[in-house]
């Protein structure tokens, strides 16, 4: 069973749209906004400051 | 065997690395001003590892952006980032270390510097590539989320303690280049540049250590490997059993037995060292 999944590309290709609902769904409820304004800060602690 | 000895031109790749990191890093104004893009683009997240804090990121480092959200009073669950890890995951696998990661390319270049004695494998070293499951799942996943302040945000516990990237991209210019960032430098700095050391010294050493023990984007992007829909095939009736293509895989995979490893980055390398062309790649079947 395993391995048919890994022989066809298909379990990749359902794999890639639940991958895009998940981030439909999360835009939908807002993380992109939490992303972005991280992102545009300097975060402290990634620089090794904060 | 070497590289000197296997002759395997890797440039092509490392252009199209050099090409995607400049891309992904194009705001070039910061490398002067020591200031962050601000634009909409950070809305997205980059395939590699990416410091958002990196003068010249046009792009959200996906790793960052993951703990910032889980990490988040009001969140905790990342639909948005899992969602495009899963989605590159299981279109490219490790493609992406191999191809989109700026600090993948930045250890390549470090491993081509020649050192007496470069280091292919030791004693431990299947067992010590497990680790970056185990940073991903406790730095990346559990600090940020259990781990919390009175508000209820968890820090981003493996850029703040881990992450050379981030000092390397990130800490190293902005420090350089604003001075009230030099007078607020403290021992995590420190730390945190002693970790980039060592990292760049390994890397000299051992081909891409960071990608191999280390990098929870890179172990994410492992599990999708087998699965993906880009894909290594090997046609066993071309395969003549020479055992070159195992010899020039830095990664230490043998793709006659496993091509779509959890280890392969998707390099190429395999695919050049073999004589009779029977390692293929590519979205077919």
């Amino acid at each position: 069973m395993i391995k048919k999944l890994t022989e066809t590309k298909w379990t990749g290709v359902v794999l890639m749209i639940c991958g895009i609902l998940l981030m439909i769904f999360g835009i939908h409820r807002g993380e992109m906004s939490v992303v972005f304004t991280k992102a545009i800060n300097i975060c402290m602690e990634c620089i090794g400051i904060g | 065997m070497d590289n000197k000895k296997m002759k395997i031109n890797e440039w092509p790749r490392h252009g199209i690395q050099a090409l995607w990191t400049l891309l992904t890093n194009s705001h070039l104004s910061g490398f002067v001003t020591g200031k962050i893009y601000t634009g909409k683009l950070k809305n997205a997240c980059v395939p590699g590892l990416n410091c958002y804090s990196c003068p010249g990121a046009t792009g959200a480092c996906p790793i960052g952006s993951l703990q910032a959200v889980i990490g988040s009073w009001n969140f905790k669950m990342a639909y948005y980032v899992v969602g495009f890890l899963i989605f590159v995951g299981a279109l490219l696998g490790r493609l992406v270390c191999g191809f989109l990661c700026p600090f993948g390319l930045i250890q390549d270049l470090l491993n081509k510097i020649p050192f007496p004695k470069k280091i292919r494998t030791f004693r431990g070293d299947k067992l010590l590539r497990r680790l970056k499951y185990i940073i991903f799942l406790v730095f990346v996943i559990l600090l940020p989320m259990f781990v919390v302040d009175i508000m209820g945000q968890g820090a981003p516990y493996f850029c703040k303690l881990i992450c050379p990237a981030g000092t390397l991209e990130g800490g190293l210019p902005l420090v350089l280049l604003n001075k009230s960032m030099r007078s607020a430098v403290g021992w995590l700095y420190i730390w945190k540049n002693a970790i980039l050391v060592i990292t760049v010294i390994l890397a000299i050493m051992i081909y891409r250590p960071f990608c191999k023990y280390i990098c929870p984007l890179g172990a994410f992007y492992s599990v999708f490997n087998k699965v993906s829909v880009f894909r290594y095939r090997v046609d066993q009736d071309k395969c003549v059993h020479c055992g070159k293509c195992a010899k020039a895989c830095q990664m230490e995979v043998n793709p006659v037995e496993n091509p779509n490893s959890a280890e392969c980055i998707r390099c190429g390398r395999c695919r050049k060292a073999c004589p009779t062309q029977a390692i293929q790649c590519g979205i077919k079947r």
